[in-house]
């Protein structure tokens, strides 16, 4: 086998380990494991390896430093004396009672068989349902938008979004198709592509999967279960054949953590190629989760962990140099953080670099963002650059989405405040969001070509006059029409002579004054003169009578908010020579670091209506609910997205088992307990690789009870992962464990039996719950007719 | 017999001087001329309306925190003799002559004296020398931010003082614990630290910080108890139980002690009524019990009903059809005589007034439009039949075949025809549907949402049919009996509930900070300002101390992780016990300082700097710790020791200056000028009020 294993392209630890040939049933530490047991007199060979193939010769690589010595049938022994060294009492070692479901099997065949199932079960009836499915309406449409070069707004980063176009692109789908509600039918359009393509990476997770688990027990059948789990959950099909972005952030997800796992074992060999391929890869899959959704960061942690445990421990081994430790250091830093992010960067600059056609999210950006994009009323547009006296200007609030100030016809309704001339912000660009700066003294006409020119400067007295009504700028001690403690703001006065309550100070953050006031990107704050308080918008939407416009207000609270700083965009003034804005345009840094802003600013925007019904953190682990991916009418084809509740019930038990198993077993050792050289193995198996895999849990899912945004079901998924990797690992080592403890035929059953039973119960469940993900005709589940009537187990089920 | 008397009766007392000295110390500085001023100061404003309400045995939830502070503050208005009778509702309000100000103040001005001797005492415990502890206490004297909170009638000062209560006891009982386990002694000082834990977060929730903290360290420390291989398993299961005893349990059930004494002591219904539900209103009295003493219980065909939403957000609200401003009761059809509804039912709701059917069918709600309209069904629109019938089915039921209960049953009204839900969509019609709440039928009932829970709250037996004598019944008072006593546990669990739930529209203060504000003291607070005279109270701390606190951290951190990487590569710097003392001390006080204050950034609600009083108590407590070890360890010469010694001196005569300087603004007299005031203005972001002349 080890042959084989040679020929895998893969360059894993295994295959670099000097020559053990595993031609007969001996163990290439066989001659090692004799030769101690010689010294004891005891020549009973070894009958069957106790782990999987590759176990031993890891060990092996390891320095045989791990002699697997001779395993007993016994449980744990307290505080039992040593035994001297060499002192011939053993009997003689009987077989491990796991061993035979494990040897025979090797490690490659079974990993084709449970890819080859994970393809088959993601891939079967794949097209099914030929209409847009839940989300695929955004992704889907994102996907579309990367392929017509147009710019979107999303508050993920961009980069599950640019795979799926491309996967969508390289298919030959053409963009075309509009994703405007789920349900509409794709008709001619190419979606396999992009389907496929997500079906794909969720496949992976199955052998990835495995992989971790083998790596981290040594267990063969510890990795089936683990496998199997993922193979059979109807949660984690469903998920993987439609157009989103969780199988892709789950696919780099699990690659960081199989190449982190990788890595680690490479420990002992460290700089050599295979330990520099893994570390890199790790760095790469870490960029790869961050670049498709925020929540990889909480792999990034994961991996962080791990890193900082590691260099701890490395720090602790006297035998290493200062330099080799600093080798260390630089290569985690290089590959962890300086890759990733260059990485990460990248994807930003393809990102910006695709999609260079205005589009629908144009108004989440400021003003110099958009001069950017083709085909955005601000690109390569030429304006005057300094603010003058008689500028007729456009003036855009900073805060994301936050319109233009804007004024109308229209008086505040009675009842609210002052009966006088409305301002609002307004989204959209329109004649009237033209203002006219004016000296506070005096009406002349500045564009009169006898005026000279006179710049606006930082701390000056201004007053806006609005061009298409003639009224100023105004406000006063009377209180706003939605936020109450701010003052309201209004257009006064005819034809441009109000009162002194129309006087502002223009204010430029961050300038000395005197300075004066650019186009585009300078910050501005407008000061209301007699009342100290400044000139915001606070975001909520105004009732009918102001046209479901954004409330303008005069903040009394001195803060440093973007609600209350503007810019100016459109800035007319024949009498000042026009520059093109190409050079005021945003360098690659702050496009970047304004694309954050507005992303984070989105994300956390996006909270739950009052009354919403939105789903709980703690709903997730017991399956509580699930989310209706397509179809709603018995006669309609419909797709429930719900984790198979016989695997989530088993990984939520598991849980708990595992926190049992882990304190008893910690306590235990720290009670000075004399384990045997088996549970010592198993233990460390338990508390070390499960350990792992807890954090992970741990990490993917406490943040969300700390998350004020809206939650849905499918955010529990990456966690998902790791609790079925936890139950493979707890499952394993708790039947290896009762094994050991019982004679050793009836351990032997009672282990082979034991994970019989847990595959057959996940693999009969898969076959109940199935309809769930390939899909469900006829009457709902609530009607005692359905076929799926008696698997309604909870009431929040709705299939 | 008479031996005893050989010989002669001796009592040897051993006072602390140091001890006696700053507690009186502390007594005069947070003691003096505490009724000044006769005004509302600041949160006075918030506090005092509880205290009101205490003295008046009204009802009341407040979302900011458990009740027991709340009581202690009633408390010292119970010793004074208030009566109650004060409008809180501005801040600088002249106090009336019946509000006895100084009992009021004075539990908080106490527990703040309080701290003094407490750091005193938690620094010797930590095996800190004398010197140290006193410095500690001085720093904790001289600071005027706690100075100010703790004069007033506000919480913080308590909390700091429960907190740090518990951190002594618990160091007690831990040195205890290596010479003498389960005496007296150790039992008390266990017990104690359970239940000044459970104090700290029955004043307020912030509480909780510190008492995960000490959970951890007790943790940490029974994890070793559990690695001591000489002491033998039982004795271990003693330990750990012990402490479970006194760190769980007590606190829990002082916890409930609490709100059992609030329940308790608060049984007259009062302002937030309508928060609660029908069945906690109902045992309070006056209110709803006025009106739904003695109704039937169980609802019946035909009885006539009004219906609550069980939800409450955002206002509370009862079915109600329009044509008729009254609100309306639904009856149900009638029978004779009176049979009770159960669980599955199939009812018809009928609007007593205008005796028309509730009835639903698939047309899209005003503004839900993936729901149902509801609506009464009206004779002339023949375009559709009517579906008016709807399925009882009670949430909270035991059995199967429950009745249908008067306040106690949540039922939801299930469609016949539809299978929609009668629910609640929580948007308001427009003009033309007078702004109430819109109802609409969900046709895909997600999981249980209270906004589909209905229950009963007026509720009498109809016996007519005729609309005449219906509507006149409709007017007449109910009949019968019943009386509702909800369980303490039941009123305790909504009442927690209500508290952790509750959301006050978010505020924005003038005066509210972020917490990096905090740490340099980039804000302060106006408290109370004179209207004549111009004296004015600020939270303003001591600069110089906050400064030093965060040097001092600074320092701890950079040398713990200096120590730390030069311990694992095995030199050290420092011996060994040094280290365990470095260790045990920085965790409890950086510790204590962290878990206080990094929370505030994930919180979402509107922050103060006194927010930052724990944390920077805890801080503080780390200065001295860190110049004692400097100079232990690391002036080892006579030398830089003298020059160490004179630097403390001056650094600590400049703290009192500061201190002197800025009391004015913390004790609101004497008043300053406006010259003098611009010249206490020492960083630019404060806010200190000057009036234009």
């Amino acid at each position: 086998t080890l042959r084989r294993v040679r020929s895998v392209a893969f360059p894993t630890c295994l295959s670099l380990h000097p020559a053990t040939s595993r031609g007969d049933a001996l163990a290439p530490g066989a001659e090692n494991y004799n030769s101690h047991d010689a010294l004891r007199g005891n020549q009973t060979p070894l009958p069957a390896m106790p782990y999987g193939a590759d176990s031993l010769s890891l060990d092996a690589v390891r320095g045989g430093a791990r002699l697997p010595s001779g395993p007993r049938c016994g449980g744990l022994r307290q505080r039992r004396p040593r035994r001297p060294a060499g002192e011939p009492s053993r009997p003689s070692p009987p077989p491990r009672a796991w061993a035979p479901l494990e040897a025979p099997v090797g490690v490659w065949a079974p990993l084709a068989s449970i890819t080859l199932l994970s393809f088959a079960s993601r891939f079967y009836r794949l097209c099914e349902p030929p209409h847009v499915c839940w989300d695929e309406t955004h992704f889907g449409k994102m996907g579309s938008y990367y392929i017509n070069r147009t710019f979107f707004f999303d508050v993920h980063p961009p980069l599950g979004k640019m795979l799926i176009g491309l996967a969508g692109y390289l298919s030959g789908y053409n963009g075309t198709f509009p994703f405007q509600k789920p349900g509409d039918r794709y008709g001619h359009h190419n979606y396999i592509g992009m389907r496929g393509f997500c079906a794909f990476l969720g496949s992976c997770l199955v052998p990835f999967a495995y992989l971790i688990v083998l790596e981290l027990s040594k267990s063969l059948s510890a990795a089936l279960l683990a496998a199997s789990i993922l193979i059979f959950d109807t949660g984690c099909i469903t998920l993987s054949q439609y157009i989103l972005l969780d199988p892709i952030l789950m696919f780099f997800l699990m690659g960081a953590v199989l190449s982190m796992v990788k890595y680690n074992s490479c420990a002992v060999r460290p700089f050599s190629a295979p330990w520099w391929f893994w570390l890199s890869l790790t760095g790469v899959n870490l960029a790869g989760a961050i670049g498709v959704k925020f929540v990889g960061l909480f792999v990034v942690l994961l991996v962080g962990l791990n890193t900082v445990y590691d260099l701890w421990e490395l720090l602790g081994d006297l035998s290493l140099s200062l330099v080799t430790l600093g080798k260390h250091l630089l290569a985690r830093v290089f590959c962890l953080i300086l890759l990733p992010l260059v990485l990460y960067t990248a994807q930003f600059a393809v990102h910006f670099a695709v999609l260079n056609k205005s589009g629908p999210g144009d108004g989440f950006f400021s003003s110099a963002f958009q001069s950017r994009l083709i085909g955005n009323n601000l690109h390569n547009v030429s304006v005057p650059e300094h603010l003058a006296y008689g500028s007729v200007i456009t003036m855009k609030n900073l805060r994301m989405a936050g319109g233009y100030l804007h004024s109308h016809w229209h008086l505040y309704p009675e009842g609210v405040g002052a009966r006088q001339q409305q301002v609002t912000a307004y989204l959209h660009k329109d004649l009237n969001n033209l203002w006219v700066i004016k000296k506070h003294d005096s009406n002349t006409d500045h564009l009169d070509p006898s005026c000279s020119v006179e710049f606006v400067r930082h701390g000056d007295v201004i007053r806006l006059e609005h061009k298409e009504t003639s009224r100023n700028l105004h406000s006063h001690q009377h209180e706003a029409p939605m936020t109450r403690k701010h003052f309201q703001v209004t257009g006064y006065g005819i034809n441009g002579t109000g009162d002194a309550n129309d006087f502002w100070r223009i204010e430029v953050v961050g300038r000395k004054s005197g300075k004066r006031i650019k186009v585009l990107r300078s910050q501005i704050r407008l000061t209301h003169l007699a009342t100290g308080c400044i000139l915001g918008s606070s975001g909520k939407t105004l009732p009918k009578w102001g046209w479901e416009q954004v409330e303008v207000t005069c903040t009394p609270y001195v803060k440093e908010t973007p609600n209350a700083l503007w810019n100016v965009e459109d800035h007319i003034n024949p009498k000042l020579p026009n520059i093109s804005l190409d050079v005021l345009k945003p360098s690659f840094p702050e496009i970047l670091l304004e694309s954050h802003m507005v992303m984070i600013r989105g994300n956390s925007g996006l909270k739950p209506k009052e009354n919403e019904v939105t789903s709980k953190p703690w709903h997730w682990p017991i399956n509580y609910q699930g989310l209706r991916f397509s179809g709603v009418n018995e006669t309609d084809y419909r797709v429930y997205l719900l984790g198979n509740p016989v695997v989530w019930w088993l990984n939520l038990v598991t849980i708990g088992l595992y926190l049992l198993m882990a304190t008893c077993t910690i306590v235990a050792i720290k009670r000075g307990a004399q384990l045997t050289v088996e549970f010592k193995e198993l233990s460390e198996v338990l508390l070390h690789s499960g350990g792992k895999i807890m954090l992970g849990w741990l990490l993917h899912y406490l943040p969300f009870f700390m998350m004020g945004r809206v939650l849905y079901f499918h955010h529990y998924f990456p966690a998902m992962l790791f609790s079925s990797m936890l139950t493979g690992i707890t499952w394993d080592t708790l039947l290896k464990f009762c094994a050991g403890c019982l004679s050793c035929s009836m351990g032997k059953r009672v282990y082979t039996y034991g994970m019989l039973a847990l595959m057959l119960l996940i693999v009969y469940s898969f076959y109940l719950f199935h309809p769930l993900s390939y899909g469900m005709v006829g009457p709902m589940a609530s009607d005692p007719n359905s076929p799926m009537a008696g698997l309604r187990w909870l009431e929040s089920w709705e299939f | 017999m008479l031996g005893f008397l050989k010989q002669p009766v001796v009592v040897t007392a051993e006072i602390n001087m140091n001890l006696v000295a700053l507690t009186v110390m502390g007594l005069v500085n947070r003691l003096w001329a505490l009724s000044y001023p006769r005004a509302v100061v600041f949160d006075e404003v918030y506090y005092g309306q509880f205290v009101s309400l205490y003295m008046k045995r009204i009802f009341f939830v407040d979302d900011s925190g458990p009740p027991f502070g709340h009581m202690l503050l009633a408390f010292g208005g119970y010793l004074g003799g208030f009566d109650g009778n004060f409008l809180w509702n501005r801040i600088g309000a002249e106090y009336s002559m019946n509000v006895p100000v100084w009992s009021l103040r004075l539990l908080p001005a106490l527990t703040g004296a309080l701290c003094v001797p407490l750091a005193y005492q938690i620094l010797v415990e930590l095996h800190f020398s004398h010197c140290a502890a006193f410095g500690a206490a001085l720093l904790i004297l001289f600071e005027n931010s706690l100075i100010t909170q703790s004069r007033l009638m506000l919480l913080e000062s308590v909390l700091i003082f429960f907190i740090l209560l518990a951190i002594l006891s618990y160091l007690k009982f831990y040195n205890l614990q290596k010479c003498s386990p389960f005496t007296a002694g150790w039992w008390f000082w266990l017990l104690l630290t359970g239940v000044a834990c459970s104090c700290a977060v029955g004043v307020k929730y912030m509480g909780l910080f510190t008492y995960m903290l000490l959970l951890a360290i007790a943790g940490g420390h029974s994890w070793h108890l559990i690695g001591d291989q000489t002491l033998s398993n039982v004795s271990v299961l003693c330990h750990l139980l012990a402490r479970g005893l006194a760190l769980v349990v007590v606190p829990v059930a002082m916890y409930l002690s609490f709100f059992y004494v609030h329940l308790t002591v608060l049984y007259r219904s009062g302002p937030h009524d309508q928060i609660m539900t029908s069945a906690f209103q109902a045992s309070l009295e006056g209110g709803l019990a006025r009106i739904t003493q003695g109704q039937p219980l169980e609802v019946a065909y035909g009885s006539q009903i009004t219906l609550r939403n069980v939800l409450g957000k955002p206002v509370p609200c009862w079915l109600h059809s329009h044509k008729n401003t009254y609100p309306i009761r639904q009856q149900l059809v009638v029978s004779n005589p009176p049979r009770p509804v159960r669980h599955g039912h199939i009812v018809q709701l009928v609007h007593g007034i205008t005796t028309r059917y509730l009835n639903t069918h698939d047309v899209a709600a005003p503004l839900s439009p993936h729901s149902q309209e509801i609506s009464c069904y009206i004779d002339y629109n023949i375009s559709m039949p009517a579906q008016n019938l709807w399925r009882v089915e009670i949430v909270n039921r035991e059995s199967d075949t429950d009745v249908w209960k008067t306040i106690l049953s949540e039922v939801r009204f299930v469609h016949v025809n539809t299978s929609a839900v009668l629910k609640l969509s929580g948007a308001s019609l427009p003009e033309w549907g007078y702004r109430q709440l819109e109802i609409i039928g969900e046709k895909l009932s997600k999981g249980h949402h209270q906004s589909m829970l209905w229950n009963v709250e007026e509720h009498r037996y109809g016996k007519s049919q005729e609309q005449k004598e219906r509507e006149v019944e409709l007017h007449s008072p109910t009949q019968a009996d019943i009386s509702k006593n909800l369980s303490f546990m039941a009123r305790f669990t909504e009442l927690q509930w209500k508290i952790l739930t509750l959301k006050n529209e978010d505020t924005e203060h003038k005066y509210s900070s972020s917490p990096l504000d905090w740490i340099t003291m980039d804000t302060n607070i106006a408290y109370w300002f004179h209207p004549i005279s111009g004296a004015q109270i600020h939270l303003i701390g001591n600069i110089l101390t906050w400064a030093s606190a965060n040097v001092a951290t600074l320092v701890y951190v950079c040398l713990f992780l200096w120590y730390l990487l030069r311990r694992r590569r095995k030199i050290c710097d420092i011996p060994e016990d040094a280290w365990r003392l470095w260790v045990s001390a920085g965790g409890l006080c950086v510790g204590g300082w962290a878990v206080n204050y990094l929370p505030f950034f994930m919180m979402e609600k509107t922050l103060f700097l006194y927010h930052y009083l724990p944390a920077l108590t805890f801080q503080i407590l780390l200065i001295p710790v860190v110049l004692q070890h400097l100079t232990d360890h690391l002036c080892r010469s006579q030398l830089p020791k003298n020059m160490f010694s004179a630097l403390m001196v001056a650094w600590f005569s400049s703290i009192y200056l500061v201190y002197r300087t800025f009391s004015p603004l913390t004790y609101g007299e004497p008043t300053l000028s406006a010259a003098e005031l611009r010249s206490l203005r020492w960083k630019d972001s404060w806010d200190i009020l000057i009036r234009k002349h």
